[in-house]
């Protein structure tokens, strides 16, 4: 599903380079991405989302160039494919609980279909949130609510930053299964970048980031 | 989801910002509207009641006030003159057709005026029911007289001495109302005509100098009337006014009043796109997660200027249709109060053709000031937004 071959990014203004080993992760497959901060994790998984543009090395989706792409194509494939989970949860705050899943669908090109909707929030037992406004949630709610879109449509590749780093050791467990069961209910790939490293005994297949000198 | 209908919510979750721009706007919009709307109705009212009369002939005093009570009979007559005097110039050879009007009285503030049956002729009005005055007392009701008062054909009634109260009523001769005329839309539908010697009649008791007129309606034959007349009157106590350079002169004077207006009214549709701009800046900075979360979902840029961008039309479209609206109101409350006070009907709501421009101008506007604030949404850093730390 995901492969990145000699990804190097140099952000403008400084001297150094972050150098990034290869991955690749198939589909229905897991991938831990454990590093310190300053390590360039988040910039390693902004690179695989193409959200920023590699140096030098490039990233392909489902077999085809993804890094490659001009911004708005990638932009669409990304939506397409993809669902991302972010550290700090973000909504359209206009727009209900349920509308929020809708446009992800929406804007991934899926036709609407309210019992997919219906069902995911039924599984994390946000069923009567349906419309609710987002800011009424808490901070909870939110982040199940925000993997809920990340799956909505079905993305083969699923992409969570930091989605533990808040959470007390139970919570942790539950939010990986989570992921972990949609990610199977789909047959995604799940890559989870994170400093976090109670997960690191949760999950076997791992790739640990080294500060760079 | 459409990024119109995205927009719309965006825009009706923020009553506030979106509020105050859309109200600045309404404002706008409506006075101009307004004014466009009153232009309308008075130029349109204007003209129709000078209708062909190229010169008015009444006693010396200010034209416009001969004009404004002998054409379009909102003020008192700048006094009377001899019948046998106005002859002179009703026969000169320049003139075609000369109308005499002769007023004093009143019926529950409509005017009574005397004339011959050549007024109602040169207004085209024509009778809806009854015959036309002949015999002295007998009166001819314009359709608005008709519904405000309830007269009907065989009514008799007694006319009140001046043009403004109903106090000193004449006790002695009642007038017969023997006709009504269909509306016309000029000034006859406020009138109650009569034959020029019930005015005399009613007044032999008060004035003993018989046969006096107000005013006579002049058509010239020779455009050389307008330069000998006034000579020709310099010594009499009489005198010509020309209703066409007067009403400009009016409408001229009005004119720097509506100028002032107008220039407010822009002043405040100015506003009210700089209100746009700024909401659409200011919520864009305090959203810029929200756009930079749709370019991940698969929004490309081009989609988050459109959605900014309708944002703008949406806040424009409801200013203008509430200013249009407001316009509306506005021009059915004024004519309630001119109709009232002067009888006067500006009431039309069908739009003017200089409300397209207005409407046109204003959504153009209103995506040029959207606009600067959606190409901003084109250049957001998705990574940077929504990356925290490297």
């Amino acid at each position: 599903m995901l492969k990145t071959e000699g990804l190097h990014y140099q952000y403008e203004g400084t001297e150094s380079t972050l150098a990034f080993p290869d991955l690749r992760l198939d589909r229905g497959k897991e991938l831990l991405l454990l590093g310190a901060s300053g390590t360039g994790k988040t910039t390693l998984l902004h690179l695989v989302a193409g959200m920023r543009t590699p140096t030098s090395g490039k990233v392909e989706l489902a077999g085809a160039p993804f890094s490659s792409l001009a911004t708005a194509e990638r932009d669409r494939t990304r939506g397409r494919h993809m669902g991302i989970v972010f550290q700090t949860t973000h909504f359209v705050r206009s727009l209900k609980v349920g509308e929020n899943l809708a446009l992800a669908r929406s804007l991934a090109g899926c036709p609407p279909d309210d019992d997919t909707v219906m069902g995911l929030l039924e599984d994390l037992g946000l069923a009567h949130k349906l419309n609710a406004r987002v800011d009424a949630l808490s901070v909870g709610e939110q982040q199940r609510v925000s993997i809920a879109r990340a799956v909505v449509h079905g993305p083969g590749l699923i992409l969570a930053d930091e989605p533990t780093s808040a959470l007390d050791d139970q919570n942790t467990d539950a939010v990986l299964a989570l992921l972990r069961r949609q990610a199977e209910r789909t047959g995604a790939a799940l890559l989870i970048v994170t400093h976090d490293q109670r997960l690191k005994d949760r999950m076997s297949d791992r790739v640990e980031l080294n500060p760079t000198a | 989801m459409k990024a119109a209908r995205l927009a719309r919510r965006n825009v009706l979750h923020r009553p506030l910002e979106t509020g105050l721009s859309v109200l600045l706007l309404a404002f706008g919009v409506g006075i101009i509207s307004l004014m466009l709307l009153m232009q309308r109705s008075l130029t349109e009212d204007l003209d129709r009641n000078i209708k062909d009369i190229d010169l008015v002939l009444g006693a010396k005093g200010s034209p416009l006030q001969l004009i404004l009570a002998n054409v379009y009979h909102v003020d008192v007559p700048t006094g009377n003159i001899p019948l046998a005097e106005a002859r002179k110039v009703m026969r000169h050879p320049y003139i075609s057709e000369a109308i005499p009007l002769a007023y004093g009285d009143n019926y529950e503030l409509f005017r009574i005026v005397g004339t011959e049956p050549s007024y109602p002729a040169h207004y085209e009005a024509e009778l809806a029911e009854g015959k036309p005055f002949e015999a002295p007392f007998e009166v001819v009701i314009g359709s608005e007289v008709a519904t405000a008062t309830g007269l009907s054909i065989g009514d008799t009634f007694y006319s009140a001495h001046g043009l403004t109260d109903g106090t000193d009523v004449h006790r002695d001769k009642s007038y017969t109302v023997v006709g009504k005329y269909a509306r016309t839309g000029s000034v006859i539908d406020q009138l109650l005509l009569t034959p020029i010697e019930s005015v005399w009649g009613v007044h032999e008791d008060v004035e003993d100098a018989d046969e006096e007129i107000t005013a006579v309606l002049l058509k010239k034959k020779n455009p050389l009337a307008i330069l000998t007349l006034p000579n020709l009157l310099r010594d009499t106590p009489m005198q010509v006014a020309l209703p066409a350079i007067e009403m400009n002169r009016l409408t001229q004077q009005f004119g720097i009043g509506l100028q002032t207006l107008r220039a407010v009214a822009l002043l405040i549709m100015g506003l009210s796109f700089v209100s746009v701009f700024i909401a659409l800046f200011a919520s864009l900075r305090d959203r810029r997660y929200e756009l930079a979360l749709l370019r991940t979902m698969g929004a490309p840029p081009r989609r988050l200027f459109s959605l900014v961008l309708f944002e703008g039309l949406w806040m424009t479209l409801a200013g203008i249709v509430a200013g249009l609206l407001l316009s509306r109101l506005g021009v059915v409350i004024l004519g309630q109060v001119l109709s009232d006070r002067f009888h006067y009907n500006v009431t039309q709501l069908a739009p003017v053709a200089g409300e397209f421009v207005l409407v046109a101008a204003a959504l153009l506007v209103g995506a040029i000031a959207a606009g600067i604030p959606a190409r901003s949404a084109l250049r957001i850093d998705i990574s940077n937004t929504l990356g925290q730390g490297r």
